[in-house]
């Protein structure tokens, strides 16, 4: 029998009520082990928390989430980066996926929005491999 | 972009966000230029600084009862000073940031400053005249503020 991958889930957001949100709304089988406030935070914490799947704002201060993607999947490659921005333009979305980010979710978001982006990173995941 | 489509934009941000996050319209009013006065602000105002194609301020201000009723709609249990400032912040990051999907990429947005008090002003040039975006959900009153160049 298949050992199933139980992912590890960081989230990385300047607003206080956004992590504790993406942490209450997420409603998969995965363990929630941290929250970072901005980029700098999430490269300390990445180290000591090893996530394997990590929710990320973009405008935030210390470190934007741009550099600190491409920084995480420099260290990580297999790590799955969701971001989770109000910057609602295209090319802000494609700057995030040719750093790394495996998905893009804008704010606001519903909490089914939220899952079925999380879900849907998780399940890429498994077929690849 | 005429002025009219620039307070579309933000007019269909606003909407979004209430539905969205709080699963309750907001109703806007009809925007209005404050034309020789400062915009009044509420309780907690979130200020945007705009850069970049654009230069301004996008704020959104209001009350501390509204803030918190927001909260509960989220879920969020804790209604302490730092997540009513914290609220009131990302909400005017949302509709800023969400604004560049039609003002672009090169509408660059700062970080949320928070200001506490009625007694506040926004910090604007000399005879600038902002659009303010009233904004009613359930019984309370809040505005957004928006000064681009």
């Amino acid at each position: 029998m298949e050992a199933v991958m139980v992912h590890r889930l960081m989230v990385v957001d300047d607003s206080n009520v956004i992590r504790r949100r993406i942490e209450r709304a997420q409603d998969l089988a995965v363990e929630f082990v941290g929250a970072a406030r901005n980029g700098r935070e999430a490269l300390e914490m990445h180290a000591t928390l090893r996530p394997t799947l990590v929710t990320m704002d973009l405008t935030m201060p210390e470190m934007d989430g741009t550099e600190c993607v491409a920084k995480l999947i420099e260290r990580d490659p297999d790590l799955l980066i969701l971001v989770v921005s109000a910057l609602a333009d295209k090319l802000t979305a494609i700057e995030a996926l040719e750093k790394g980010a495996r998905g893009f979710l804008c704010k606001p978001f519903t909490d089914r929005q939220l899952n079925d982006a999380l879900q849907m990173l998780i399940n890429s995941k498994e077929q690849k491999s | 972009m005429s002025t009219e489509a620039e307070v579309g934009v933000f007019l269909d941000s606003v909407l979004n966000y209430f539905s969205t996050t709080v699963q309750q319209a907001a109703v806007c009013g009809t925007p209005f230029l404050a034309i020789d006065k400062v915009p009044e602000l509420s309780d907690f105002t979130g200020t945007i600084k705009i850069s970049g194609k654009y230069q301004g301020v996008v704020a959104f201000t209001a009350p501390k009862s509204m803030l918190c009723v927001m909260l509960m709609r989220m879920q969020e249990t804790d209604m302490c000073h730092e997540n009513l400032c914290d609220l009131v912040g990302e909400i005017a990051n949302t509709f800023s940031g969400n604004a560049r999907r039609d003002f672009g990429h090169q509408f660059n947005i700062s970080v949320p400053s928070i200001s506490v008090g009625r007694k506040n002003t926004l910090e604007l040039p000399d005879g600038a005249r902002p659009i303010i975006i009233p904004i009613a959900w359930r019984n309370y009153s809040s505005s957004l503020v928006v000064y681009l160049q």
